[in-house]
């Protein structure tokens, strides 16, 4: 069952969902989640076009792309936010879905050329783990494991920038630095991501297991490492239960497990439902002796 | 002929998401259109694994349940103390990757294809086509103006209310305004739009003009009636103006549409800072006078 690339694709998931856990925290608790879910189809269009303009299908130039219109979005929704008097959700919205019918136009344009045997780019809207090759693996633990230190070094400074801001800026931290750098991490880690989970699922990643970690725990330190956890058990479970099978995609299977995770949590957590229900008993209980 | 349909097609779409967008900007629930558009998908499959038809009927009232569903977990989880963001972040993502898992596993035989359903194929919308009342019409042309007017009927009756519930939600349930009902009476129109919508030209610009238009529209209007026709027209013309530049470098219609969607944003949010420019550069001079 466990053949030597299996194995390995395993480990670049895990990796992958350890990243995602991660810095899909710290997005959560800036309240930033759906930004996230705008810059993962954003890549859309940073893909097709590097593949128009060299005309090749490596991977560091394509992630190229994809990195630097993600960010774009990023920079566009904080521009329009600020520069008008649009809301975050309506400033989300048209970027993701403008950057995204920008993306399917070049996307066709690339089905329609010469060159058009793109074989693959297709593949980046839903993902395929499966068919990564030991190159594409190098990137992926090498990102993976630049995003998970990065994010281990900046813990004290993002931990302060999420909670006090003004003390942060206070005592001379450079706020915009450290926010932008947030936002290189989060674009770096669906940069990483969408070969394996896809552009459309890409922020499940991100959002899920965040949300899951924050119903079991109230400090960030645990926070970090329960949804660290989620992220990776969703992608080893994922990809693992993908490759019984031919012909299931990777992508909504991470996404499944995380969300059944998640599911869980929402029941069973100290913060859950169960809790909740059983306390509001108790309370009655004791008003109807007193 | 055929050109004419497709650009009709457009037209309707892009009036009646620019209609229905305008409460979703005011309401502040823009990412709730596009959870919905994402989830349609599952609702579409369950109604294939049920009825194991690819019936249009079967198709459109399971993706209006998906709708709904969509907008009641997203509101259940909310409730509950998640983000809202967060809320519908988790639910829309995985809806949609049952829905896709679902495909793969029931439905990979049968022309229900994901690709289709995000990016639609409004070139295809002239042949199929529907008669009622001796009038011989696309299948699409005929659920949009349905869905049009399901839309004006859900204004005239409630416009009023709408507002009340929409800028001032607390006064508005005093009075007793049913602000619950309206909730999801409105979730269930925006539900239908996006249904009757995304069958012709996908998910992803269903989106684009429920959201573009009424956002652009916003930055310009000074009232909400001036709103509802600036949306309309900007829905419209991003429609007309996506097609033939779609149309002039042979690519997605439905890609450029949503692009479209974008320019005239780009273009009325810098006349607007130019005009706020120059108003001010004049008060400053007559100031200096």
């Amino acid at each position: 069952m466990l053949t030597g690339n299996l194995l390995w694709v395993l480990m670049g998931t895990m990796l992958l969902g350890i990243a995602a856990g991660i810095t899909g925290t710290f997005s959560f608790l800036q309240k930033q989640s759906l930004v996230g879910d705008a810059a993962a189809h954003a890549a859309l269009p940073g893909i097709a076009l590097a593949f128009l303009l060299t005309g090749q299908k490596d991977l560091p130039i394509l992630m190229l792309g994809a990195g630097i219109t993600s960010a774009l979005s990023v920079y566009c929704i904080q521009w329009i936010v600020s520069f008008s008097k649009m809301k975050a959700d309506a400033a989300i919205g048209l970027v993701l879905t403008v950057f995204f019918g920008v993306g399917v136009v070049f996307l066709t344009v690339v089905n329609h050329s010469p060159l058009g045997n793109q074989s693959g780019l297709n593949n980046f809207i839903f993902g395929k783990a499966a068919t990564m090759t030991k190159a594409d693996l190098t990137w992926l633990f090498l990102s993976a494991t630049i995003i998970i230190i990065v994010s281990l070094l900046f813990y004290k400074e993002w931990k302060l920038l999420i909670f006090d801001p003004m003390y942060a800026k206070g005592i001379g931290l450079p706020i915009e630095a450290l926010k932008a750098t947030l936002t290189v991490l989060i674009v770096m880690t669906i940069v990483t991501g969408i070969q394996s989970v896809g552009v459309i699922l890409m922020s499940a990643l991100l959002i899920i297991p965040a949300v899951s970690a924050k119903l079991w725990t109230r400090k960030l330190s645990s926070m970090l490492v329960v949804s660290a956890v989620i992220g990776g058990v969703s992608g080893i479970v994922g990809t693992f239960i993908s490759s019984t099978r031919t012909g299931l995609s990777t992508g909504p299977l991470i996404v499944l497990v995380a969300a059944a995770i998640f599911f869980l949590s929402y029941l069973f957590s100290p913060a859950g439902q169960m809790y909740k229900y059983f306390r509001k008993k108790q309370f009655r209980k004791q008003g109807e002796v007193g | 002929m055929i050109e004419l349909w497709v650009i009709i097609t457009g037209l309707l779409v892009g009036i009646t998401c620019g209609m229905a967008g305008v409460f979703l900007i005011l309401r502040k629930m823009s990412m709730i259109a596009d959870a919905i558009s994402h989830t349609v998908l599952f609702g579409i499959v369950m109604a294939f694994i049920i009825t194991q038809t690819l019936n249009g009927f079967w198709m459109l009232l399971g993706a209006a349940v998906a709708g709904i569903l969509t907008a009641y977990l997203v509101q259940l989880l909310h409730s509950s103390g998640i983000q809202q963001d967060a809320a519908i972040g988790v639910v829309f993502t995985t809806l949609f990757a049952a829905g896709v898992l679902l495909i793969t596993l029931f439905a990979s035989h049968v022309h229900l294809d994901v690709e289709h359903i995000l990016m639609g194929e409004i070139a295809f919308v002239p042949w199929d086509k529907w008669t009622f009342f001796a009038i011989t019409m696309p299948k699409a042309v005929w659920i949009l103006l349905l869905v049009l007017l399901i839309n004006i009927g859900f204004l005239l009756l409630f416009f009023k209310e709408m507002k009340l519930a929409t800028f001032d939600s607390l006064y508005a349930a005093s009075i007793g305004v049913p602000i619950l009902f309206l909730h999801y009476g409105f979730m269930t129109s925006i539900s239908f739009t996006t249904v009757a919508a995304f069958d012709s030209v996908g998910a992803i610009l269903v989106v684009a003009m429920l959201i573009g238009p009424a956002a652009t529209a916003n930055l310009i209007s000074k009232s909400i009636k001036q709103m509802f026709l600036f949306s309309m027209l900007y829905g419209g013309a991003a429609a007309i103006i996506g097609y033939y530049l779609a149309k002039f470098w042979d690519t997605s219609i439905a890609g450029m549409m949503a692009t479209a969607v974008g320019l005239l944003f780009i273009m009325t949010l810098c006349a607007q800072k130019f005009m706020d420019y120059k108003r001010k550069a004049l008060v400053s001079k007559l100031e200096g006078v």
